[in-house]
Protein backbone atom coordinates (compact mmCIF):
# COMPACT_ATOMS: atom_id res chain seq x y z
CA UNK A 1 0.00 0.00 0.00
CA UNK A 2 1.65 3.61 -0.97
CA UNK A 3 0.53 6.52 0.78
CA UNK A 4 0.55 10.51 -0.55
CA UNK A 5 2.31 11.17 -3.26
CA UNK A 6 5.51 13.20 -3.28
CA UNK A 7 5.70 14.48 0.27
CA UNK A 8 8.26 12.46 1.54
CA UNK A 9 11.62 14.27 3.25
CA UNK A 10 14.11 11.06 2.75
CA UNK A 11 17.28 12.10 1.09
CA UNK A 12 20.15 10.14 0.27
CA UNK A 13 23.86 11.92 -0.44
CA UNK A 14 24.79 9.27 -2.77
CA UNK A 15 29.05 10.67 -2.09
CA UNK A 16 28.86 9.75 1.15
CA UNK A 17 27.72 6.44 1.42
CA UNK A 18 29.87 3.72 1.41
CA UNK A 19 27.45 0.82 0.59
CA UNK A 20 27.54 -1.05 3.79
CA UNK A 21 23.52 -2.05 3.16
CA UNK A 22 22.80 -1.37 6.83
CA UNK A 23 19.91 1.32 5.33
CA UNK A 24 18.49 -1.37 3.21
CA UNK A 25 18.63 -3.78 5.51
CA UNK A 26 16.71 -1.94 8.34
CA UNK A 27 13.89 -0.42 5.72
CA UNK A 28 10.54 -1.63 6.28
CA UNK A 29 9.23 -1.09 2.94
CA UNK A 30 11.68 -1.82 0.97
CA UNK A 31 12.16 2.29 -0.16
CA UNK A 32 16.05 1.85 -0.95
CA UNK A 33 17.95 -0.19 -3.08
CA UNK A 34 22.04 -0.77 -3.89
CA UNK A 35 23.19 0.32 -7.35
CA UNK A 36 26.69 0.65 -7.60
CA UNK A 37 27.50 -0.28 -4.89
CA UNK A 38 26.02 2.90 -3.32
CA UNK A 39 22.47 3.19 -1.98
CA UNK A 40 19.65 5.42 -3.97
CA UNK A 41 15.82 5.83 -3.90
CA UNK A 42 13.86 3.20 -5.46
CA UNK A 43 10.39 3.94 -4.22
CA UNK A 44 10.43 7.77 -2.18
CA UNK A 45 6.38 7.27 -1.70
CA UNK A 46 6.78 3.65 0.23
CA UNK A 47 8.74 5.91 2.52
CA UNK A 48 6.61 6.09 6.33
CA UNK A 49 9.90 8.14 7.43
CA UNK A 50 9.96 6.50 10.40
CA UNK A 51 13.81 7.39 10.30
CA UNK A 52 15.40 3.73 10.76
CA UNK A 53 18.03 4.29 7.89
CA UNK A 54 19.40 7.67 8.97
CA UNK A 55 20.23 6.27 12.12
CA UNK A 56 21.87 3.27 11.63
CA UNK A 57 24.10 4.82 8.46
CA UNK A 58 27.64 5.11 9.68
CA UNK A 59 28.91 7.73 7.80
CA UNK A 60 25.31 9.86 7.76
CA UNK A 61 24.93 9.74 4.02
CA UNK A 62 20.92 9.41 4.87
CA UNK A 63 18.60 12.07 6.35
CA UNK A 64 15.30 12.06 6.74
CA UNK A 65 12.50 13.96 8.79
CA UNK A 66 11.64 11.51 11.26
CA UNK A 67 8.29 11.65 13.18
CA UNK A 68 4.99 8.64 13.58
CA UNK A 69 2.52 9.44 11.13
CA UNK A 70 -0.50 9.58 13.72
CA UNK A 71 -3.14 11.86 13.34
CA UNK A 72 -3.51 11.84 16.99
CA UNK A 73 -0.29 12.49 17.87
CA UNK A 74 -0.31 15.50 15.43
CA UNK A 75 -3.22 16.67 17.22
CA UNK A 76 -1.89 16.42 20.18
CA UNK A 77 1.52 18.14 19.49
CA UNK A 78 -1.17 21.39 18.54
CA UNK A 79 -3.03 21.35 21.64
CA UNK A 80 -0.05 21.25 23.72
CA UNK A 81 1.99 23.37 21.15
CA UNK A 82 4.58 20.91 20.82
CA UNK A 83 5.73 17.93 18.65
CA UNK A 84 3.64 15.53 18.14
CA UNK A 85 3.12 12.60 20.76
CA UNK A 86 0.69 10.13 21.31
CA UNK A 87 0.54 10.74 24.63
CA UNK A 88 0.96 6.12 25.16
CA UNK A 89 2.70 6.22 28.02
CA UNK A 90 3.29 4.31 31.44
CA UNK A 91 5.37 7.22 32.90
CA UNK A 92 2.92 9.26 34.95
CA UNK A 93 4.79 12.75 34.47
CA UNK A 94 3.76 12.18 30.62
CA UNK A 95 -0.02 11.03 31.88
CA UNK A 96 -1.50 14.16 30.94
CA UNK A 97 0.44 14.86 27.17
CA UNK A 98 -2.34 13.02 25.49
CA UNK A 99 -5.54 14.27 25.19
CA UNK A 100 -6.40 12.19 22.44
CA UNK A 101 -6.29 8.45 22.66
CA UNK A 102 -3.06 7.46 20.59
CA UNK A 103 -2.54 4.38 19.02
CA UNK A 104 0.60 2.61 19.80
CA UNK B 1 -3.90 26.02 10.22
CA UNK B 2 -0.05 27.07 10.47
CA UNK B 3 0.77 24.66 12.91
CA UNK B 4 -0.22 21.63 10.49
CA UNK B 5 3.15 23.13 8.26
CA UNK B 6 6.45 21.71 8.89
CA UNK B 7 7.51 24.64 10.52
CA UNK B 8 11.05 24.24 12.04
CA UNK B 9 9.97 24.05 15.78
CA UNK B 10 8.60 20.44 14.84
CA UNK B 11 11.56 19.60 12.93
CA UNK B 12 13.04 16.31 14.03
CA UNK B 13 15.98 16.13 11.19
CA UNK B 14 18.45 13.20 12.49
CA UNK B 15 21.73 13.80 12.24
CA UNK B 16 23.25 10.67 12.62
CA UNK B 17 26.57 11.35 13.23
CA UNK B 18 26.02 12.99 16.20
CA UNK B 19 26.38 10.98 19.40
CA UNK B 20 23.25 9.96 20.40
CA UNK B 21 21.84 11.98 23.59
CA UNK B 22 21.02 11.01 27.35
CA UNK B 23 23.95 8.49 27.17
CA UNK B 24 25.92 10.41 29.76
CA UNK B 25 27.95 7.89 31.75
CA UNK B 26 26.21 8.65 35.29
CA UNK B 27 22.87 7.32 33.20
CA UNK B 28 24.91 3.89 32.09
CA UNK B 29 26.09 3.31 35.91
CA UNK B 30 22.75 3.78 37.49
CA UNK B 31 22.10 0.88 39.13
CA UNK B 32 18.76 -1.59 37.69
CA UNK B 33 16.77 -3.72 40.03
CA UNK B 34 16.48 -6.79 38.41
CA UNK B 35 13.31 -8.25 36.91
CA UNK B 36 11.14 -9.97 39.52
CA UNK B 37 10.65 -13.75 39.87
CA UNK B 38 7.56 -12.78 41.70
CA UNK B 39 5.38 -11.89 38.28
CA UNK B 40 2.58 -14.23 37.22
CA UNK B 41 4.40 -15.85 34.01
CA UNK B 42 8.15 -16.40 35.68
CA UNK B 43 8.28 -20.28 36.61
CA UNK B 44 11.79 -20.57 37.89
CA UNK B 45 15.12 -19.00 38.03
CA UNK B 46 18.51 -19.36 36.72
CA UNK B 47 21.84 -18.86 38.44
CA UNK B 48 23.41 -15.91 37.03
CA UNK B 49 26.67 -14.19 38.57
CA UNK B 50 25.14 -11.59 39.95
CA UNK B 51 22.13 -13.26 41.29
CA UNK B 52 18.92 -15.44 39.99
CA UNK B 53 17.66 -14.21 36.40
CA UNK B 54 13.98 -14.96 36.43
CA UNK B 55 13.30 -18.08 34.03
CA UNK B 56 10.04 -18.15 31.64
CA UNK B 57 8.56 -20.50 29.02
CA UNK B 58 7.72 -20.46 25.77
CA UNK B 59 4.06 -21.82 26.49
CA UNK B 60 1.29 -19.37 26.94
CA UNK B 61 -1.06 -19.95 29.74
CA UNK B 62 -4.64 -18.75 29.01
CA UNK B 63 -4.07 -15.59 31.63
CA UNK B 64 -1.24 -14.22 28.92
CA UNK B 65 -3.94 -15.10 26.22
CA UNK B 66 -6.24 -13.57 28.27
CA UNK B 67 -4.44 -10.55 29.01
CA UNK B 68 -3.75 -9.77 25.11
CA UNK B 69 -7.50 -10.35 23.77
CA UNK B 70 -8.04 -7.62 26.86
CA UNK B 71 -5.43 -5.19 25.71
CA UNK B 72 -6.71 -5.14 22.35
CA UNK B 73 -9.55 -3.96 23.74
CA UNK B 74 -8.14 -1.02 25.62
CA UNK B 75 -8.51 -3.19 29.26
CA UNK B 76 -5.69 -2.01 31.58
CA UNK B 77 -3.54 -1.28 27.96
CA UNK B 78 -1.67 1.38 29.37
CA UNK B 79 -0.51 -0.79 32.20
CA UNK B 80 0.02 -3.78 30.36
CA UNK B 81 4.16 -4.14 31.27
CA UNK B 82 6.73 -7.03 32.28
CA UNK B 83 9.76 -5.98 35.04
CA UNK B 84 12.81 -4.81 32.62
CA UNK B 85 16.01 -6.38 32.61
CA UNK B 86 17.28 -9.92 31.94
CA UNK B 87 15.47 -12.75 31.69
CA UNK B 88 16.50 -16.77 30.62
CA UNK B 89 14.00 -18.59 28.14
CA UNK B 90 14.48 -22.38 29.10
CA UNK B 91 17.98 -23.21 30.02
CA UNK B 92 20.30 -20.39 28.22
CA UNK B 93 24.26 -20.79 28.53
CA UNK B 94 26.89 -18.49 27.39
CA UNK B 95 26.87 -19.42 24.09
CA UNK B 96 22.93 -18.77 23.71
CA UNK B 97 21.66 -15.60 21.42
CA UNK B 98 20.27 -12.33 23.16
CA UNK B 99 17.30 -11.18 22.02
CA UNK B 100 16.37 -8.33 23.05
CA UNK B 101 12.48 -6.59 23.02
CA UNK B 102 10.41 -4.01 24.82
CA UNK B 103 8.44 -4.35 28.21
CA UNK B 104 5.09 -4.46 26.76
CA UNK B 105 3.75 -7.53 27.97
CA UNK B 106 1.79 -8.30 24.51
CA UNK B 107 5.51 -7.85 22.96
CA UNK B 108 6.98 -10.02 25.38
CA UNK B 109 4.73 -12.66 25.35
CA UNK B 110 4.81 -13.00 20.88
CA UNK B 111 8.88 -13.30 21.56
CA UNK B 112 8.35 -16.05 23.92
CA UNK B 113 5.83 -17.62 22.03
CA UNK B 114 7.99 -18.17 19.20
CA UNK B 115 10.37 -20.09 20.53
CA UNK B 116 9.39 -23.10 21.71
CA UNK B 117 12.27 -25.56 22.55
CA UNK B 118 14.77 -23.00 22.34
CA UNK B 119 17.06 -21.71 24.93
CA UNK B 120 17.93 -17.99 24.60
CA UNK B 121 18.44 -14.76 26.94
CA UNK B 122 15.49 -12.22 26.70
CA UNK B 123 16.81 -8.36 27.67
CA UNK B 124 13.94 -6.68 28.24
CA UNK B 125 14.47 -2.74 27.68
CA UNK B 126 12.44 -0.50 29.73
CA UNK B 127 9.79 1.12 27.04
CA UNK B 128 7.03 2.38 29.80
CA UNK B 129 4.68 -0.51 28.79
CA UNK B 130 4.86 0.59 24.80
CA UNK B 131 5.38 -1.91 22.27
CA UNK B 132 8.56 -1.88 20.21
CA UNK B 133 7.60 0.24 17.25
CA UNK B 134 6.07 2.75 18.64
CA UNK B 135 9.05 2.81 21.40
CA UNK B 136 11.25 3.31 19.14
CA UNK B 137 9.40 6.19 17.48
CA UNK B 138 9.31 7.71 21.04
CA UNK B 139 13.29 6.50 21.67
CA UNK B 140 12.39 4.80 24.67
CA UNK B 141 13.12 1.91 22.24
CA UNK B 142 16.46 3.37 21.83
CA UNK B 143 20.70 3.24 21.86
CA UNK B 144 20.75 5.06 24.98
CA UNK B 145 18.06 2.62 27.15
CA UNK B 146 19.88 -0.35 25.29
CA UNK B 147 23.58 0.35 26.46
CA UNK B 148 22.28 1.41 30.19
CA UNK B 149 20.15 -1.97 30.03
CA UNK B 150 23.34 -4.17 28.98
CA UNK B 151 25.64 -2.30 31.15
CA UNK B 152 23.16 -2.61 34.47
CA UNK B 153 21.93 -6.54 33.78
CA UNK B 154 25.02 -7.78 33.86
CA UNK B 155 24.36 -9.02 30.15
CA UNK B 156 28.43 -9.29 30.10
CA UNK B 157 29.11 -11.79 32.60
CA UNK B 158 26.01 -14.04 31.45
CA UNK B 159 27.74 -14.78 28.04
CA UNK B 160 30.79 -15.09 25.89
CA UNK B 161 29.89 -13.63 22.81
CA UNK B 162 29.02 -10.12 22.08
CA UNK B 163 26.28 -10.26 19.79
CA UNK B 164 22.64 -9.29 20.48
CA UNK B 165 19.27 -9.27 17.93
CA UNK B 166 16.96 -6.77 17.97
CA UNK B 167 13.45 -6.73 16.21
CA UNK B 168 14.25 -5.05 12.85
CA UNK B 169 11.35 -2.51 14.09
CA UNK B 170 13.41 -1.24 16.37
CA UNK B 171 15.62 0.12 14.29
CA UNK B 172 13.93 3.73 14.31
CA UNK B 173 15.40 4.14 17.88
CA UNK B 174 18.58 2.39 18.00
CA UNK B 175 21.62 3.47 16.22
CA UNK B 176 24.09 -0.19 15.86
CA UNK B 177 27.25 1.53 15.03
CA UNK B 178 26.70 3.87 17.97
CA UNK B 179 25.80 1.05 20.32
CA UNK B 180 28.80 -1.07 19.42
CA UNK B 181 31.06 1.63 20.29
CA UNK B 182 29.41 2.34 23.39
CA UNK B 183 29.11 -1.38 24.66
CA UNK B 184 31.27 -3.60 22.73
CA UNK B 185 28.05 -5.82 21.47
CA UNK B 186 26.94 -6.12 17.93
CA UNK B 187 23.25 -5.40 16.83
CA UNK B 188 21.64 -7.64 14.44
CA UNK B 189 18.27 -6.77 13.24
CA UNK B 190 16.48 -9.79 13.00
CA UNK B 191 12.79 -10.26 11.21
CA UNK B 192 10.30 -8.11 11.76
CA UNK B 193 7.55 -10.59 13.09
CA UNK B 194 8.48 -12.85 16.04
CA UNK B 195 7.48 -15.85 14.36
CA UNK B 196 10.12 -15.62 11.75
CA UNK B 197 12.69 -16.20 14.57
CA UNK B 198 13.74 -19.72 14.42
CA UNK B 199 13.89 -19.85 10.44
CA UNK B 200 16.38 -16.49 10.92
CA UNK B 201 18.29 -18.73 13.78
CA UNK B 202 18.76 -21.60 12.03
CA UNK B 203 19.92 -19.42 8.72
CA UNK B 204 22.70 -18.13 10.45
CA UNK B 205 21.38 -14.88 11.09
CA UNK B 206 20.14 -14.07 7.54
CA UNK B 207 16.20 -12.86 7.37
CA UNK B 208 14.90 -12.71 3.89
CA UNK B 209 13.78 -10.49 1.74
CA UNK B 210 9.87 -11.19 2.89
CA UNK B 211 10.96 -10.98 6.83
CA UNK B 212 12.19 -7.52 6.36
CA UNK B 213 8.79 -6.41 4.66
CA UNK B 214 6.39 -5.08 6.68
CA UNK B 215 2.66 -5.51 5.77
CA UNK B 216 -0.73 -4.38 6.25
CA UNK B 217 -2.73 -7.15 5.32
CA UNK B 218 -6.61 -7.85 6.37
CA UNK B 219 -6.24 -9.71 9.54
CA UNK B 220 -3.41 -7.15 10.88
CA UNK B 221 -5.98 -4.59 10.30
CA UNK B 222 -8.81 -6.47 11.80
CA UNK B 223 -6.91 -7.25 14.95
CA UNK B 224 -6.38 -3.23 15.29
CA UNK B 225 -10.13 -2.39 14.95
CA UNK B 226 -11.54 -3.38 18.88
CA UNK B 227 -9.13 -0.57 20.22
CA UNK B 228 -10.25 1.71 17.59
CA UNK B 229 -14.12 0.97 18.13
CA UNK B 230 -13.36 1.70 21.79
CA UNK B 231 -11.78 5.32 21.73
CA UNK B 232 -14.41 5.89 19.57
CA UNK B 233 -17.38 4.76 21.62
CA UNK B 234 -16.34 6.64 24.49
CA UNK B 235 -16.51 9.96 23.16
CA UNK B 236 -19.67 8.91 21.52
CA UNK B 237 -21.53 8.32 24.89
CA UNK B 238 -21.39 11.33 26.00
CA UNK B 239 -23.13 12.60 22.66
CA UNK B 240 -26.04 10.27 23.31
CA UNK B 241 -27.94 12.40 26.01
CA UNK B 242 -26.95 15.38 24.09
CA UNK B 243 -28.77 13.70 20.77
CA UNK B 244 -31.62 12.79 23.18
CA UNK B 245 -32.24 16.00 24.64
CA UNK B 246 -32.20 17.58 21.16
CA UNK B 247 -34.04 15.33 19.43
CA UNK B 248 -36.84 15.39 22.35
CA UNK B 249 -36.74 19.08 22.94
CA UNK B 250 -39.01 21.29 20.13
CA UNK B 251 -40.36 19.29 17.15
CA UNK B 252 -44.41 18.65 16.94
CA UNK B 253 -45.08 15.58 19.10
CA UNK B 254 -44.41 14.96 22.62
CA UNK B 255 -40.79 14.51 24.32
CA UNK B 256 -41.07 10.36 24.16
CA UNK B 257 -43.19 10.73 20.41
CA UNK B 258 -40.03 12.84 19.00
CA UNK B 259 -37.45 10.23 20.53
CA UNK B 260 -38.87 7.84 18.76
CA UNK B 261 -39.72 9.60 15.23
CA UNK B 262 -36.28 11.92 15.52
CA UNK B 263 -33.87 10.36 17.84
CA UNK B 264 -33.35 6.57 17.32
CA UNK B 265 -32.65 7.82 13.46
CA UNK B 266 -30.15 10.32 15.12
CA UNK B 267 -28.69 7.60 17.13
CA UNK B 268 -28.74 5.04 14.49
CA UNK B 269 -27.04 7.95 12.22
CA UNK B 270 -24.08 8.55 14.80
CA UNK B 271 -23.53 4.49 15.30
CA UNK B 272 -23.01 3.92 11.50
CA UNK B 273 -20.95 6.98 11.27
CA UNK B 274 -18.67 5.41 13.99
CA UNK B 275 -18.83 1.77 12.11
CA UNK B 276 -17.70 3.62 9.04
CA UNK B 277 -15.09 5.40 10.34
CA UNK B 278 -13.73 2.57 12.80
CA UNK B 279 -14.47 -0.34 11.63
CA UNK B 280 -15.27 -0.88 7.87
CA UNK B 281 -12.92 1.77 6.68
CA UNK B 282 -9.88 -0.08 8.30
CA UNK B 283 -11.45 -3.19 6.74
CA UNK B 284 -11.63 -1.91 3.03
CA UNK B 285 -8.30 0.22 3.81
CA UNK B 286 -6.94 -0.91 0.19
CA UNK B 287 -9.95 -0.54 -1.80
CA UNK B 288 -11.42 2.24 -1.13
CA UNK B 289 -11.02 5.57 -3.13
CA UNK B 290 -8.73 8.04 -2.39
CA UNK B 291 -4.64 8.01 -1.05
CA UNK B 292 -5.69 10.20 2.31
CA UNK B 293 -7.31 8.06 5.40
CA UNK B 294 -9.79 10.36 5.37
CA UNK B 295 -10.69 10.42 1.71
CA UNK B 296 -11.45 6.72 2.51
CA UNK B 297 -13.32 7.53 5.82
CA UNK B 298 -15.63 10.13 4.12
CA UNK B 299 -16.78 7.90 1.39
CA UNK B 300 -17.66 5.08 3.55
CA UNK B 301 -19.26 7.81 5.40
CA UNK B 302 -21.32 9.07 2.64
CA UNK B 303 -22.16 5.86 1.40
CA UNK B 304 -23.61 4.87 4.79
CA UNK B 305 -25.60 8.15 5.17
CA UNK B 306 -26.60 8.05 1.67
CA UNK B 307 -27.76 4.27 2.35
CA UNK B 308 -29.26 5.08 5.49
CA UNK B 309 -31.34 7.85 4.23
CA UNK B 310 -32.84 5.35 2.06
CA UNK B 311 -34.29 3.14 3.78
CA UNK B 312 -35.29 4.16 6.85
CA UNK B 313 -38.48 6.21 4.68
CA UNK B 314 -38.03 9.87 5.96
CA UNK B 315 -40.58 12.22 4.61
CA UNK B 316 -38.99 14.23 3.21
CA UNK B 317 -41.57 16.77 2.13
CA UNK B 318 -41.72 17.52 5.90
CA UNK B 319 -39.14 20.10 6.25
CA UNK B 320 -38.18 18.63 9.28
CA UNK B 321 -37.13 15.64 8.22
CA UNK B 322 -35.45 17.09 5.13
CA UNK B 323 -33.04 18.91 7.63
CA UNK B 324 -32.77 16.37 9.89
CA UNK B 325 -31.50 13.80 6.92
CA UNK B 326 -29.43 16.58 5.94
CA UNK B 327 -27.91 17.19 9.17
CA UNK B 328 -27.00 13.68 9.33
CA UNK B 329 -25.66 13.98 5.97
CA UNK B 330 -23.11 16.46 7.04
CA UNK B 331 -21.90 15.03 10.68
CA UNK B 332 -22.35 10.56 9.42
CA UNK B 333 -19.03 11.72 6.56
CA UNK B 334 -17.58 14.40 8.66
CA UNK B 335 -17.33 11.64 11.85
CA UNK B 336 -16.13 8.93 9.80
CA UNK B 337 -13.58 10.83 8.24
CA UNK B 338 -12.16 12.20 11.25
CA UNK B 339 -11.92 8.32 12.49
CA UNK B 340 -10.51 7.12 9.58
CA UNK B 341 -7.70 9.58 9.47
CA UNK B 342 -7.34 8.72 13.18
CA UNK B 343 -6.33 5.12 12.05
CA UNK B 344 -3.01 6.59 10.35
CA UNK B 345 -1.56 5.90 13.79
CA UNK B 346 -2.74 2.26 13.57
CA UNK B 347 -1.22 1.64 9.98
CA UNK B 348 2.12 0.83 8.69
CA UNK B 349 3.02 3.12 5.99
CA UNK B 350 1.60 6.55 6.22
CA UNK B 351 4.62 8.85 7.38
CA UNK B 352 4.08 12.41 9.57
CA UNK B 353 4.79 14.14 6.50
CA UNK B 354 1.89 12.57 4.81
CA UNK B 355 -0.28 12.92 7.98
CA UNK B 356 0.40 16.55 8.31
CA UNK B 357 -0.50 16.96 4.77
CA UNK B 358 -3.25 15.00 4.90
CA UNK B 359 -4.95 16.84 7.74
CA UNK B 360 -4.31 20.50 6.52
CA UNK B 361 -7.25 20.11 4.77
CA UNK B 362 -8.93 17.08 6.33
CA UNK B 363 -9.23 18.58 9.96
CA UNK B 364 -11.10 22.01 8.67
CA UNK B 365 -13.68 19.85 6.35
CA UNK B 366 -14.32 17.36 9.74
CA UNK B 367 -14.52 20.09 12.34
CA UNK B 368 -16.87 22.22 9.53
CA UNK B 369 -19.08 18.89 8.24
CA UNK B 370 -19.84 18.42 12.14
CA UNK B 371 -20.81 21.60 13.65
CA UNK B 372 -22.86 22.53 10.31
CA UNK B 373 -24.33 19.42 10.97
CA UNK B 374 -25.23 19.89 14.15
CA UNK B 375 -26.47 23.59 13.63
CA UNK B 376 -28.94 22.52 10.58
CA UNK B 377 -30.13 19.32 13.74
CA UNK B 378 -30.62 22.32 16.25
CA UNK B 379 -32.62 24.31 12.92
CA UNK B 380 -34.95 20.83 12.52
CA UNK B 381 -36.09 20.95 16.07
CA UNK B 382 -38.28 24.31 15.17
CA UNK B 383 -39.91 23.11 12.32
Amino acid sequence: MIYLKNVVTLEVDRDKCTGCGMCLEVCPHAVLAMEDRRVRIRNRDACMECGACARNCPVGAVSVEAGVGCAAAVINGLLNRQAPSCGCSLDPKNASAGKVGGCC
Amino acid sequence: MKWLQNDSSNKAVLFPMASPQALAAADIALPMRPAGLDQPFVNGAVEGPAGKIPRVSSALTWQDRWGSIKARWGVGRMHYAVDPGLYALGSPDAGSPVLVTANYKMSFDRLREALPGRNAWILVLNTEGINVWCAAGKGTFGTGELVRCIAASGLKDCVGHRELILPQLGAPGVSAHWVRKMSGFTVHYGPIRARDIPAYLDAGLRATLKMRRKTFSLPERAVLIPIELVAALKPAALLVPILVLISGLGGRGAFVQNLIHDGLFSLTALLLAILSGAVLSPLLLPWLPGRAFATKGLAVGLAAAIALLSYWGLDLKSGRDLLLGGAWLLMMPGISAFLAMNFTGASTYTSLSGVRREMRWALPVEIGAGLSGLAVLLVSRFF
